[in-house]
């Protein structure tokens, strides 16, 4: 029989509740810094009004949102139109889980790992979430009963699944030199010097996962899924109130996710240069979260960088970029990897 | 506890496998069917086959019932038009269905019974087992597999193309 209530279950529960208030606030305040950012590019102020600087205006849209009139189309679906928004919203929060947060925490002399769950399959995982999160928005388009929110699912999901096979190929290159799908395993292998971080012996694959990242977000300049000048709002142009609000705001929570995706397989996750000068446990731990959030910022800025920078790119043109330029792109890298392990096995060096 | 997580494992997969053949709406039809593929990919967890069960989930779920539904989608199917299917039709589905039944049930009355294998102890499912296994014991299976696969896209990228003239 298991035993059900350990000091495990307890720390786990804490980290959970820990990172999904995390990760809702880095995604309400990422809507603040959005218009930050737009603003700051743009020449303008942005938000200024609620609070100092602004800094209560998520707290303010999200008040809207909840107070806003309610409006369920009569043709609709009712059920799957309830469910299209949940399914996206709880896909995005349930990627966080395998994602290692940082070094083990020492307290109370127990020693507590802070990532939720180390599955030997960690990464798979993250793509089996993803894949998932497309029935979200499938689903919320078709039973809205509108022919531009079917078009936007479509356009979605169609655009999801065909980034997702590149996506998961540039990956697979990792793995061949990491030998593990865990998580914790491949962060782990890039410790001690920044050159042993993967995007130096991964450049190719870096460039590959990161374009994919955004057509996944469906960020610019691959938003064509809620292109206004076509499809009025895209797959949720009938939908009001807060079930909108969960769309946006699962978006933000997959940029997130992502951008913490990203920084665990390339840029060497929770390490950071001279890692082992600190001798404090408990400084060590503060560190490497700081370390990992600090890259997660960085790329968050740098989705919000790239989405004021450059226009929206044409369907067909998304579509072409997809098969015919980064898939064999990283099929080649696979080759390229394969090859180069090969050779370094062979020279033994 | 394992126990009970299987007969609710079960008893979902199969009510969601009677709702997939008795849902009037295609697309209901359809969602059942990824609920039902979810609830085998809780029982490969069971067997700690973790791989088998995330694979299972990209795959089908993920990929494989995503077209489905596209195509379910943008066919616009709905209950009210359906066709009247003939008696005649009607008729000798129910008897070919019937008599699949009745070999699967002589097969499984004949079949022994198999001491369990306690799941905790088999780790065969988790990768490195089972890439082992393949690319040791059964590597030509595995590789003469791939070509097969390959085929198949080559003639459906093919077939579509031909189409486009």
């Amino acid at each position: 029989m298991l035993e059900l209530f350990t000091p495990e279950l307890l720390d786990k529960s804490i980290l959970i509740l820990v990172l999904f208030l995390v990760t809702l606030g880095i995604a309400a305040y990422s809507t603040y810094f959005e218009r930050k950012v737009a603003a700051f590019m743009q020449d303008r102020i942005g938000p200024d009004r609620a609070g100092p600087f602004g800094i209560l205006q998520p707290l303010a849209d999200g008040g809207k949102m909840f107070f806003k009139e309610e409006i369920m189309p009569n043709a609709s679906d009712k059920l799957l139109f309830i469910l299209g928004p949940s399914i996206f919203m709880v896909t995005s929060l349930m990627t966080g889980v395998v994602i290692p947060w940082g070094k083990d925490l020492e307290m109370f002399g127990r020693t507590i790992t802070l990532q939720i769950a180390d599955i030997n399959i960690g990464i798979l995982y993250v793509f089996g979430v993803v894949s998932l999160g497309v029935y979200g928005i499938m689903i919320g388009g078709w039973a809205s009963n509108n022919k531009y929110a079917l078009l936007g699912a479509v356009r979605a999901s169609s655009q999801m699944i065909s980034y997702e096979l590149a996506m998961g190929l540039s990956v697979v290159a990792i793995l061949m030199f990491t030998g593990s799908l865990s998580m914790k395993d491949i962060v782990e292998s890039q410790s001690g010097s920044i050159l042993n971080w993967n995007i130096f012996a991964q450049p190719l694959g870096f460039l590959i996962f990161l374009i994919c990242a955004f057509a996944e977000c469906n960020r610019t300049p691959f938003d064509l899924p809620e292109c206004e000048s076509e499809l009025v709002g895209g797959y949720h142009t009938e939908y009001s109130s807060m079930k909108l609000g969960l769309f946006l705001f699962a978006e933000y929570i997959n940029m997130f996710i992502s951008s913490a995706v990203i920084s665990c397989l390339y840029f060497g996750g929770y390490n950071f240069p001279f890692m082992d000068m600190v001798s404090n446990p408990l400084l060590l731990t503060v560190l490497s979260v700081a370390s990992l959030f600090s890259k997660i910022f960085f790329f968050i800025f740098f989705f919000m960088w790239i989405r004021w920078t450059i226009p929206r790119f044409r369907y067909d043109q998304l579509m072409r970029l997809g098969w015919q330029v980064l898939l064999p792109l990283a099929i080649f890298n696979i080759l390229l990897t394969g090859g180069f392990m090969t050779l370094k096995d062979y020279l033994k060096f | 506890m394992t126990e009970y997580i299987f007969y609710f494992l079960s008893f979902v997969s199969v009510l969601t496998a009677l709702l997939v053949i008795s849902a009037r709406n295609p697309v209901h039809s359809v969602l059942y069917l990824i609920l039902c593929f979810f609830s085998i990919a809780g029982h490969y967890i069971l067997l700690n086959a973790q791989f088998l069960a995330i694979v299972h989930i990209i795959v089908y779920s993920g990929a494989i019932m995503v077209l489905f539904l596209f195509v379910v989608m943008l066919l616009n199917m709905n209950a009210e038009s359906e066709p009247k299917k003939p008696m005649f039709a009607k008729l000798s589905a129910v008897i070919a269905g019937g008599s699949l039944f009745l070999v699967i049930v002589t097969a499984l009355k004949k079949a022994e019974m198999v001491p369990v294998i306690s799941p905790a102890e088999s780790e065969i499912g988790l990768v490195k087992n089972l890439g082992k296994v393949l690319f040791n014991d059964f590597l030509l299976p595995f590789e003469i597999t791939s070509v097969l696969f390959l085929s198949a896209m080559v003639g459906a990228v093919l077939l579509g193309k031909k189409e486009l003239d």
